[in-house]
């Protein structure tokens, strides 16, 4: 948020529609008004559309043709499901530049139960034409996405979750989207994460590095355009291919990567997809217990790479 | 006024908006006639009275912002949009017919004039909102039209935009409703009775007036008195008949759908005065 009030600053085309949520992220939450954020800071940029996603999707995409960069804000499922349909017929086919952010990818909002949990928008968004999907795994990740997507012409979508990764990237980096970051190096395994959930990939990698399984870590933080580059590469160089997405195993990261092997006719030496198998949680919990419920944390993922392994060995 | 096309006889502009529509629509076998006929008379008021716009500078920025939300109709504005010079009336032979760009329902792509592609019911005001949002942000005196239909009120993203234009005061947003009284399957009354309706518009802010939507006069008079009330949005419902124009469409469930092929087509074109 901080970047986008620097870009808001900067560009005076950035507007912000909310779908009436931002406490202490877009409002200041201080009674006395002490910690002015973007609503405060860019009045004439900052737009509530109230609880109605339809309209501000809509509002959005009339604002960004007539030369605006119009960011929609909401979290969960609210930005992108509750109005697919603007998404795609009004933003994505008129090539709006319209940015749908999503604050709760995944079981950020773990507790709130199933209406909070978004654990099927990324397969959802990644097949809508032009639309660009991008889900950062640590800050640095979220700040130059969020600058990339304000260059990048048309819709995008930026799946932000509550955790990060710890920082990833080396001085001098520089972030592009549609390119996959290799963020450890290794050739037993590949480990390709979308998301906060990186750290859980950073840590099976170290755990699994101490039994003698050395792993690339890629970081794929831009789902659409997909890096076929890298993932082919990984499927190539080292002994196979582990997706890990807080989302479900169907049509997300997993599937991308198993379509972008395929098409180039190359097989990984193994292949396995960590994400959400179970359909919905009826349970709830914050996001590291359900991460763990359901085979997705640091611990699983190392059994699910050492079973990998052995089953080929 | 020189920012606008050259005065036209809006009747005969709506004469040949209601040819094209049953023309396009039979010899592509698509649907919507009646929707597009009921419409002919306060689109030909628009295109020839009232709308800013340029046709030879379809993108000029000081347009005036026309979406048809009712995106069904697309025959109507297609025509509307080439009998007033945006692109050649031959190319309304393409409608609806294999590698067009002039779908069923409104397309903006390589179509000069059109500001939204429609279709889904429910989107044009809530785009309309959002330019008429940025045109007061900027300071700008172009107006943002957006034309409904009467059905399409049963979408509540409708009453989110009119909710929110209400709220905001957007006096250079114009909706206008083709109340046509009938929708896809039954009347309008017998399927979400839309009465008392003016008032439902003005609960929320709007300015809301009703007019004879065949009555070029009164269209005329409604539309150049804008905005009717400064710091509120303008409605007109205008009244309507399905199928206007042509004796045996006229106010029929039948003619949202059906097509006029054969002794049918023949009949509609002598009423709009053509031989067969």
């Amino acid at each position: 948020m901080d970047r986008l009030m620097e870009l808001a600053e900067a560009d005076p085309r950035i507007i912000l529609v909310t779908g009436d949520l931002g406490f202490g992220v877009l409002v200041d939450p201080t009674p006395d008004g002490s910690k002015p954020r973007f609503a405060e800071r860019f009045p004439r940029q900052y737009l509530n559309a109230g609880v109605a996603e339809q309209n501000m999707t809509g509002l959005a995409t009339g604002l960004a043709l007539e030369g605006r960069i119009a960011f929609t804000y909401s979290i969960a499922n609210f930005p992108t499901l509750r109005c697919l349909e603007q998404v795609r017929n009004d933003a994505a086919y008129h090539g709006a530049n319209v940015k749908v952010v999503a604050i709760g990818g995944g079981f950020s909002y773990g507790a709130l139960g199933i209406s909070h949990h978004a654990t099927e928008d990324l397969a959802i968004m990644r097949s809508l034409p032009d639309v660009t999907v991008v889900s950062p795994g640590d800050i640095w990740e979220t700040q130059e996405a969020t600058t990339a997507i304000v260059e990048t012409p048309g819709t995008c979508y930026l799946r932000l979750d509550k955790s990060t990764a710890p920082p990833t990237h080396r001085d001098g980096e520089v972030f592009e989207l549609g390119k996959a970051r290799v963020v450890r190096e290794g050739s037993d395994l590949t480990l390709i994460a979308t998301g906060g959930i990186l750290g859980e990939a950073l840590e099976a990698a170290d755990r699994l590095s101490d039994r003698g399984i050395q792993c690339r870590v890629l970081s794929l933080h831009t789902l659409r355009p997909f890096d076929h580059e890298s993932v082919v590469t990984a499927a190539r160089e080292t002994g196979g291919l582990v997706t890990i997405e807080e989302h479900t195993i169907h049509g997300g990261l997993g599937s991308a990567v198993a379509e972008a092997c395929l098409d180039a006719g190359v097989m990984p030496g193994a292949f396995s997809r960590i994400g959400l198998e179970a359909g919905f949680s009826s349970i709830v919990g914050s996001q590291q217990y359900l991460r763990s419920v359901y085979g997705m944390d640091a611990e699983s993922i190392v059994e699910r790479c050492q079973a990998l392994l052995g089953a080929i060995t | 006024m020189s920012d606008q096309s050259p005065p036209k006889d809006t009747r005969e502009l709506a004469l040949r908006i209601r040819r094209h529509a049953v023309e396009m629509t039979s010899s592509g076998g698509s649907s919507h006639v009646g929707a597009a006929l009921s419409m002919a008379d306060l689109v030909a008021v628009l295109y020839g009275r009232i709308l800013r716009v340029r046709p030879e500078e379809p993108k000029w920025p000081g347009r005036d912002r026309f979406i048809l939300s009712k995106g069904h109709a697309g025959a109507g504005i297609y025509a509307a949009l080439a009998e007033t010079g945006f692109f050649p009336i031959e190319k309304l032979k393409t409608h609806y017919q294999n590698g067009s760009d002039l779908s069923g329902h409104v397309s903006h792509k390589g179509i000069p004039g059109v500001e939204l592609s429609t279709g889904s019911l429910g989107h044009g005001l809530s785009v309309g909102a959002g330019m008429a949002y940025g045109a007061k942000l900027d300071g700008k005196s172009h107006r943002v039209f957006v034309v409904l239909s009467d059905g399409e009120c049963d979408e509540g993203s409708n009453w989110e935009a009119i909710l929110f234009a209400g709220h905001h005061g957007l006096d250079n947003l114009v909706a206008i409703v083709d109340y046509n009284k009938i929708q896809s399957l039954a009347p309008v009354k017998d399927t979400l009775a839309l009465e008392p309706f003016g008032d439902k518009w003005r609960s929320f802010g709007w300015a809301a007036r009703e007019v004879d939507g065949h009555d070029h006069e009164a269209l005329t008079a409604t539309l150049e008195d804008l905005p009717p009330e400064p710091g509120k949005p303008a409605c007109v419902i205008a009244h309507t008949v399905k199928g206007k124009g042509i004796s045996f469409m006229e106010d029929t469930v039948l003619w949202h759908y059906r097509t006029a092929k054969g002794s049918e087509l023949d009949a509609a074109r002598r009423e709009l005065g053509e031989g067969s």
